[in-house]
């Protein structure tokens, strides 16, 4: 039996010992996994909530308008109502739908998106997993969304849901390399997969160490959860919704949830990689540094999304294949180089190290930018000019 | 050089983040959330004294739940819904159901007995006067064609219903709805000024272009002719 002055009531071990009390062990241990995941899942899904009211209003007055300030003081309980609209709604499925695959894949979306928390830490010891290979995890697990985009414009049977779907997975497929990539410069600085020890080593957050791969980062998890500049799957003003113009009611909601649950978890994601986790300054605890961190990701996101607009597909395309491909792969490059000078022999990087590796990764991506922008990019296609077709004028004299 | 375009947007954005200024949305139908010190103002004292005076409004002024009514206001001429109809005014000459161009307004008069009076012309009593709102596109014949001003434009916009029936106004409801005409074709109201969104109802005496005759004038003028 574990006394509950070492332990907390909500840790692992403070309900487990409550279980064990009446319960056989395995069912405690079962009984404890159940209780843990619905207070993470539903944390989640009340976080999801107030982050869409957050990003409504935050949208709005970027774009000089309101948002949501009619239910509640300031709109706060607009998320509340439109659950509650989409709950009421009827649920239709369409006539000549795989009804199988069309109940099922609002599901699978959902489900990875909220199988990422288990990795990552929170804190010194909040945690649900250390895995030791949880990049490898994440990487995984994020994938597994293109599959449901997918299954989803496939079962609608809808042209503009299976247009969009198709999009969407051209562009995801496309985006995970990138965005593997970036996070194996991460990966080599930290020499390990696991996310608690990739935290340990961010003396310096990796954000000022490896510039090059947080831009290739961000840029393809913002493709990767489909939002503004990359919203191609579900580009309103050309296809109506994408993948999800069939769904409503309760699976639209669930479509919903995982869509705006995915800022938030590639915001957490970032975090622990990048701007060095839980790490901060005493007074303030590491979970609180945690929080504070994903919020201006977040607000960064959102100033993004608020401010640019959609690319075409095959720019998008072309960026992820010729932009942020070469850029990923030349930060892989510089990384492994300056990690073979500054490594010593137990696979430790001292903090002056990765200053020295800021400093030069810094002038790197400014001149690799500087060169993609003006050089490589700057430079006119050459197009023919073009001809009118010889059926156009049909009355013309032909010789 | 590439790129800067998208910098550019993202300070414009910021710009518009952090300047409540640039917010363009100025009124907001149906009612407007107050702050703490707009409500101070509106009820002449400083935000102190208010919250001294009652802390519930004052939190809930804080927390943004304090709301007050807010339409656009209108110009006095706007052709609105809710027509204005004086029935001492109308004669039942039914000039409006005749300029209807489309045909919406259903009136049925009988003599009205002229015992002690003896009107100008005759006044036809009025059983039946409905319009029906939900086809009238506001053109205003109706209030062009009426020789006695019993008639005018309304000023309200707030008429929705939810059954395609209730937009029938009937000859009751037009007599119990405010009486606050629309200044559109009135140059008589609007030169005494007069305006339907400061002002309260105007009486039936008031909303003609000339003062009605007593039964003496009437008589004398029968005799002249």
């Amino acid at each position: 039996m574990i006394d509950f002055s070492q332990t907390g009531i909500l840790s692992f071990h403070g309900i487990y010992s409550l279980f064990a009390l009446f319960l056989p062990g395995w069912l405690a241990y079962a009984a404890t996994c159940g209780v843990l995941a619905f207070i993470v899942i539903n944390a989640m899904v009340l976080s999801t909530a107030l982050y869409t009211w957050f990003e409504r209003r935050t949208i709005g007055r970027f774009q000089s308008r309101l948002g949501p300030n009619r239910w509640g003081p300031f709109g706060l309980l607009q998320p509340f109502a439109d659950v509650i609209k989409l709950i009421v709604k009827e649920d239709t499925t369409p006539a000549t739908a795989d009804k199988i695959v069309f109940a099922l894949s609002p599901v699978v979306l959902f489900a990875p998106t909220v199988l990422t928390i288990a990795v990552i830490p929170f804190g010194e010891n909040t945690f649900l997993g250390r895995l030791n290979v949880g990049v490898l995890f994440l990487i995984g697990v994020t994938s597994i969304n293109t599959i449901a985009v997918l299954a989803a414009g496939f079962a609608s049977r809808n042209k503009y849901a299976m247009l969009g779907s198709m999009r969407g997975v051209a562009m995801l497929c496309s985006y995970e390399v990138p965005m593997a990539l970036a996070i194996v410069g991460v990966v080599l600085i930290a020499n390990s997969l696991s996310l608690y020890d990739i935290v340990q080593a961010q003396s310096v957050p990796f954000l000022l160490v490896q510039p090059l791969g947080f831009l290739v980062f961000m840029a393809a998890a913002s493709a990767e959860m489909s939002r503004t500049p990359f919203d191609q799957i579900e580009a309103e003003s050309e296809l109506g919704a994408g993948y999800h113009t069939e769904y409503s009611g309760m699976k639209f909601a669930i479509f919903q949830l995982a869509e705006f649950m995915a800022p938030i978890v590639t915001s957490i994601i970032a975090v622990a990689l990048f701007f060095g986790g839980t790490r901060g300054f005493d007074p303030i605890p590491g979970q609180l540094w945690f929080v504070i961190k994903v919020v201006i990701v977040l607000f960064a996101l959102l100033w993004v999304r608020a401010t640019w607009p959609r690319l075409r597909i095959d720019q998008i395309m072309a960026f992820a294949w010729k932009g942020l491909f070469v850029f990923a792969l030349l930060n892989i490059f510089v990384i492994a180089i300056q990690v073979m000078l500054f490594q010593d022999s137990d696979g430790q990087i001292s903090m002056r190290g990765l200053w020295t590796m800021a400093a030069v990764n810094w002038l790197i991506t400014i001149a690799a930018i500087f060169l993609m922008f003006n050089v490589l990019g700057g430079r006119k296609l050459e197009r023919p000019v073009p001809q009118p077709s010889p059926l156009a004028n049909m009355y013309a004299p032909r010789d | 050089m590439y790129g800067t375009g998208l910098i550019k947007g993202l300070g414009i954005t910021m710009k518009n983040l952090v300047m409540p200024s640039r917010m363009f949305t100025l009124n907001q139908y149906p009612d407007r959330k107050v702050s703490l010190i707009e409500l101070a103002k509106m009820n002449d004292t400083n935000a102190f004294s208010l919250a001294l005076k009652k802390p519930g409004t004052a939190v809930k002024a804080l927390v943004g739940m304090v709301s007050v009514p807010d339409r656009m206001p209108q110009h006095g001429r706007f052709r609105g819904e809710e027509f204005s109809w004086y029935e001492q005014r109308c004669t039942g000459c039914a000039s409006c159901a005749k300029y209807c161009p489309l045909g919406i307004i259903r009136i049925v008069t009988h003599p009205s007995g002229a015992e002690e009076q003896v009107p100008e012309g005759d006044k036809y009593s009025i059983d039946v006067f409905d319009i029906d709102i939900g086809r009238c596109m506001f053109c205003g014949l109706c209030v062009e064609a009426c020789p006695y001003d019993a008639l005018h434009m309304g000023s309200g916009f707030e008429e929705g219903k939810y059954r395609r029936h209730d937009l029938v106004i009937s000859k009751q409801m037009l007599n119990e709805s405010p009486k606050k005409p629309s200044l559109w074709f009135r140059p008589q109201i609007e030169g005494k000024g007069y305006h339907p969104h400061r002002h309260d109802d105007i009486p039936w005496q008031e909303a003609g272009r000339h003062e009605r005759p007593t039964v003496e004038q009437q008589e004398e003028r029968w005799t002249e002719r």
